[in-house]
């Protein structure tokens, strides 16, 4: 088994908001994040591939065709976007790193046969990362 | 949905490779410069990685605050700007990277943090780290 890892930017902004509680709840547990005026971060996403290594190619994916996958389904949508207003999984969620890790995991999973997404790692900043197996 | 979730923290330290059993000879073949005598230091980068469901009303696996401050009043305050050598945690053992992992996992898993302690991973250098799990394969 080879594990092949692609890693793409997005820029983005979201806040955290739980509709359901109050605005002091909504500060107490998000702090800053809770603003409702947004703020961004320059996300950085690594899709980690599993498979076997073709014959033919030598290939386990064909790069380019992660790449277009990658941009189609998170990218276009995702990069220089408003999160909360603009990507339907979080008109429901609330944008945390580990919901967007999550999210990215059911918009790929299913495009990169014959290989397997293994993992999905987002970092929000390089202090911060979230890891997502499909589990 | 289980997540794991990776904090990075910086912390600096100063050190010498010596293990007080051994002759002065073996001492310096094993440890190499890491033993010269006066001691060196290291900018470690440490990440501590939790473990565990998303809260569906947060969206979060957990209060990063909560880890943060149990990382730096347990972690950081204890070595930051320190000489390992001179603290009791390496009293008794070579204050290298494996141990000094070892040591803040322990540290760690003997907390009550906010969600489960999955690994812990030390940076000495950019070209060197150590990963430990509680003994466990790390998930990757």
């Amino acid at each position: 088994m080879i594990y092949l890892t692609r890693k793409a930017e997005f820029s983005a902004s979201h806040y955290y908001h739980n509709p359901e509680w109050t605005p002091e709840e909504n500060l107490r547990v998000f702090g800053k994040c809770s603003n409702l005026n947004g703020h961004g971060h320059n996300y950085t996403l690594e899709v980690t591939v599993a498979g076997q290594v073709d014959d033919n190619t030598g290939f386990v994916i064909d790069l380019k065709l992660l790449k277009d996958i990658l941009n189609r389904q998170v990218l276009d949508d995702f990069d220089h976007r408003n999160l909360n207003r603009e990507v339907p999984e979080f008109a429901s969620r609330v944008p945390t790193t580990e919901n967007l890790a999550v999210a990215i995991w059911q918009r790929l999973h299913s495009q990169l046969h014959p290989a397997r997404l293994h993992r999905v790692r987002l970092y929000e900043q390089p202090d911060l990362f979230v890891d997502y197996y499909g589990e | 949905m289980k997540v794991y979730l990776t904090r990075r923290y910086l912390f600096s330290a100063s050190h010498r490779l010596h293990n007080p059993a051994l002759s002065e000879a073996a001492n310096r073949e094993i440890y190499g410069k890491c033993n010269h005598p006066h001691g060196h230091g290291h900018n470690y980068f440490l990440e501590v990685t939790l473990s565990g469901p998303i809260a569906p009303e947060t969206g979060m696996l957990c209060d990063l605050g909560v880890l943060d401050s149990a990382v730096h009043r347990e972690i950081l305050d204890r070595f930051d700007h320190q000489n390992l050598n001179r603290l009791e945690d390496f009293s008794m053992q070579v204050p290298t990277t494996e141990n000094l992992a070892m040591r803040v996992g322990k540290i760690l898993s003997q907390l009550p943090l906010p969600a489960h302690l999955e690994s812990v991973r030390i940076e000495e250098t950019a070209n060197n780290s150590i990963e430990y799990a509680g003994g466990q394969p790390p998930r990757r």
